[in-house]
């Protein structure tokens, strides 16, 4: 499925911000949101993961719910889950794309990487 | 012993009614709080002792050896990167300046990949400000735009805005109107009288719609815009031009999506020609306690807010050159000082690589994902908690921290002023 994904704050993500090896912050950034129709129509109801893809990377996300957003669109709170699928380009104002990433959105048997295992992936 | 009108140190609003108790120099409960605030007050797993990276492990070392070596990563740098600075105090970033200065290095703050964009729209275009307090005690109409407030302010609705009693809002949230325009229904949005829904990467088009309407040529814009009907435009247009004191808190809404700071630089001109017709104000919500405070102090002392460049001998400002993102991504730095923020969960995958293959040390209380690759960690105090300080909150509100309990660690600026002491000791040798 295409999507458009966005990042930002959330509560849980904001109250393990200064904790951030805590298991509160990790599973809350590691999840991606999507409208209960896109859900649904993806078959995650038995516990899949999700594979996203963008023009900049990827990466292994659990699913979730987000009855406020509308069909087509992802949110995952703002971590380093998130900024796998961001790129680097600031428009020559040093901001990178945040919000509004075009991503490929796949149901995984993938497991979600550890915060170490991700962190080192690459390097 | 509770101690009370401590500051929070967590988000911009900087609320200063927090009730702290502290049992035997430890706090035992946090009263008043919202749940980020209380979750940074009551702490978490600390920092023990600074660390140094020997054969890609971690080892415990002393405050001066992790001093003496971040010295050296800093002073071999050719074009070192200064980075954070938004949760420490104005005096931690003092010391950073000078430090920069003595280096040639970059001194961003995490603003950059937050409100960068609304600073550099200021620039531009100048901005209709005002206090938080004037909005609380004035405003009938509280617009948020692209910002969530409930998850990432959470008591911003009631001390400052939509909820709050002030003097001629003796009624709060009843004698308000609350419209939340956004691209996905948040729980800010879900509070409102009104909740408009836009298009992502579409919010210049509708702004500019706004502004048109307002100036009396709405007949010229065609039957829909971005996928919004003229007719809700124009409905939107009135709410504003009919406030008695209208306030736009905006967000990284604005910021990070398509036309950054020119998403900002138009809210801008929205409010100020909204104050032909009646009295409007427009502010960012600013989202690290300090991130205000540390523009100011850079602006003040260089002439810039952010992405400030030493290495010329003068200040130097280029946002796009010299902004932390892009000296990661062209490889533009070779160390990196790290204070009081979390580049590696913080910044694009690109950059978080960059920046793991450089000498990077770390100043902070907590670990976190950039300790991961850290080659030196100092712990230090936690700024508002356990050294006091000066904050500015996100109307430009300068603040007193208060100390609330003794702490073994230093504070930033005692370690700031260490590692520059041990620098200008390199520096003399040489």
């Amino acid at each position: 499925m295409k999507a458009v994904m966005i990042s930002g704050r959330t509560l849980a993500q904001g109250a393990g911000c200064e904790d951030k090896m805590s298991p509160l912050y990790i599973n809350e950034v590691s999840c991606c949101y999507l409208s209960e129709e896109d859900y649904r129509a993806l078959g995650l109801s038995d516990g899949k993961n999700l594979l996203l893809t963008s023009p900049h990377g990827s990466a292994v996300l659990r699913a979730g719910v987000d009855r406020g957003l509308p069909q087509g669109m992802v949110f995952i709170p703002m971590g380093p889950w998130a900024n796998m699928l961001i790129g680097t380009d600031t428009k020559g104002c040093g901001m990178p794309g945040f919000k509004g990433v075009e991503v490929e959105v796949t149901p995984t048997d993938e497991k979600v990487l550890d915060i170490r295992e991700l962190i080192s992936r690459g390097r | 012993m509770e101690i009370e009108d401590v500051l929070c140190t967590f988000c911009g609003c900087l609320c200063d009614d927090i009730r702290v108790e502290v049992k035997e120099g430890r706090i035992e409960k946090v009263r008043g709080a919202c749940r980020l605030g209380s979750s940074k007050i009551m702490g978490h797993n600390r920092i023990k002792s600074p660390m140094i990276r020997v054969n890609g492990t971690l080892k415990e070392t002393s405050y001066e050896d992790a001093y003496r070596k971040a010295a050296e990563i800093l002073v071999s740098a050719k074009h070192p990167l200064l980075y954070g600075w938004a949760s420490t105090t104005c005096e931690a970033l003092k010391k950073g300046i000078l430090l920069a200065e003595e280096i040639g290095g970059v001194v961003d703050t995490t603003a950059t990949v937050c409100h960068g964009p609304s600073i550099i729209g200021i620039e531009e275009k100048g901005l209709v400000g005002s206090t938080l307090g004037q909005i609380k005690n004035r405003a009938d109409l509280i617009v948020f735009w692209g910002c969530n407030p409930s998850e990432a302010h959470p008591r911003h609705t009631l001390r400052y805005s939509s909820n709050a009693c002030g003097r001629f809002t003796p009624d709060g949230r009843k004698g308000r109107k609350v419209l939340v325009i956004d691209v996905r229904e948040t729980r800010t949005a879900r509070n409102a009288d009104r909740f408009l829904r836009i298009q992502p990467g579409t919010d210049y088009e509708i702004i500019s719609a706004l502004r048109m309407i307002i100036g009396g040529k709405a007949e010229s814009l065609p039957e829909n815009i971005a996928g919004v009907s003229r007719k809700e435009l124009i409905e939107i247009a009135e709410m504003m031009k009919s406030a008695k004191f209208g306030a736009i808190f905006f967000g990284l809404g604005l910021t990070h999506s398509r036309g950054r700071y020119k998403n900002v630089d138009n809210a801008l001109s929205l409010v100020s020609e909204l104050n032909s017709h009646t009295k409007f104000v427009i502010m960012a919500m600013r989202g690290h306690y300090n991130v205000t405070g540390v523009g100011q102090v850079l602006a003040w002392s260089s002439g810039y807010p952010m992405a400030v460049d030493y290495a010329r001998g003068a200040p130097y400002y280029n946002p796009g050159e010299t902004s932390c993102c892009d000296l990661l991504s062209r490889r533009d730095v070779d160390a990196a000082l790290i204070i009081a923020s979390d580049p590696a969960s913080n910044l694009p995958r690109g950059c978080v690589e960059a920046l793991a293959e450089m000498p990077v040390i770390q100043i902070d209380p907590f670990e976190n994902p950039t300790t991961l690759f850290a080659d030196v960690v100092i712990p230090s105090a936690i700024a508002g908690i356990e050294a006091e300080g000066t904050a500015y909150r996100m109307d430009g509100l300068s603040l007193r921290l208060r100390k609330l309990v003794d702490t073994e660690h230093p504070s930033d600026v005692e370690i700031l002023q260490a590692i520059l002491d041990n620098v200008r000791r390199l520096r003399d040798d040489n």
